[in-house]
């Protein structure tokens, strides 16, 4: 018997970027992605949801202020609220947080300057949802290519809610604590700065990002059954 | 509105701009840079366009995170 391909909502908003990138990294690692149009009040029906990279509204005002508005993000928090696993990657990261479902904020790297190049990532939980294919301590090789990716943490923020930090000396932004991602209380939504949908073939420099999108996948497929 | 980072941010086009002003012999200390925003407000009173605004940016004008924000208004007759 083949394994069931879990549906991965992947959502669309005006200056998305990487939603194909995504949706394309998802159906080689054995999942089935659909795209949503930021405008669709609700949600088909998806085991997961993804937020792609890119530049949503010309990140104006601040990033991802105004796309938290979009009526999928209602959809998204209800998703999210009843235990869906939801991914904010880079873009997708930032608008999570403009929109509460995650802590803290993302502002202007600290140098000012846009970086793009491959980055090296410590595992500090692969008890996630989003990390179950990883060992913990773990590093992975994973790029980065954003100019709003320092993570200002609330102070109150637990270690455990930390999933990746920038390997010592490796931070490219200027993060808090070196966090490259960071997990809700619940532990069901995650946003990183990272891309792992470009990480997924070794012909491209690392296939690391495969593991954690691999992993979503496979909580999606757990879902899936579950509510089947 | 007046909307910059809450002081202990750290605001790295406030230290570009004040790196700047050095060069060109200006000692100043502690530049930030926000945003400035012009809008109008159809209210009864100046505190009801204030209430009004405060809300916007508590939800979208301003992040209570890492932003801070100043209301000023201005009468004009309708």
């Amino acid at each position: 018997m083949t394994e069931r391909r879990p549906r991965i909502g992947v959502l669309v908003f005006p200056g998305s970027n990487d939603d194909r990138d995504a949706a394309w990294a998802l159906s080689a690692l054995g999942g089935e992605p659909q795209l949503v149009w930021h405008a669709e009040p609700e949600l088909p029906r998806v085991d997961a949801v993804v937020l792609p990279g890119g530049f949503s509204y010309g990140d104006y005002l601040r990033v991802g202020a105004i796309a938290r508005f979009a009526p999928a993000m209602d959809a998204v928090a209800d998703f999210a609220h009843d235990g869906g696993p939801v991914l904010g990657i880079c873009n997708g990261f930032q608008i999570l947080c403009e929109a509460g479902l995650l802590p803290g904020a993302l502002r202007p790297n600290a140098a000012l300057s846009f970086v793009c190049r491959d980055v090296p990532l410590v595992v500090e939980r692969a008890d996630t949802s989003f990390t179950a294919r990883c060992e913990p301590g773990q590093t992975l090789v994973i790029p980065v290519k954003h100019g709003d990716g320092c993570y200002q943490a609330p102070p109150e923020l637990p270690a455990s809610q930390v999933v990746l930090r920038y390997a010592p000396g490796e931070n490219p932004n200027g993060s808090d604590g070196d966090i490259a991602a960071v997990i809700n209380e619940a532990g069901n939504v995650l946003g990183l700065m990272p891309h792992p949908e470009h990480a997924v073939d070794t012909l491209l420099g690392s296939a690391d990002g495969g593991l954690i999108l691999a992993s979503l996948v496979d909580a999606a497929r757990e879902r899936s059954y579950a509510h089947a | 509105m007046l909307v910059r980072p809450k002081g202990g941010i750290l605001d790295p086009q406030g230290e570009a701009v004040e790196r700047s002003l050095h060069q060109l012999g200006f000692p100043v200390g502690d530049a930030r840079v926000g945003r400035v925003i012009d809008l109008e407000v159809d209210a009864a009173s100046s505190e009801e366009a204030r209430a009004q605004v405060e809300q916007m940016c508590e939800r979208l004008l301003a992040n209570p995170l890492i932003e801070s924000y100043e209301i000023e208004i201005e009468d004009r007759p309708a």
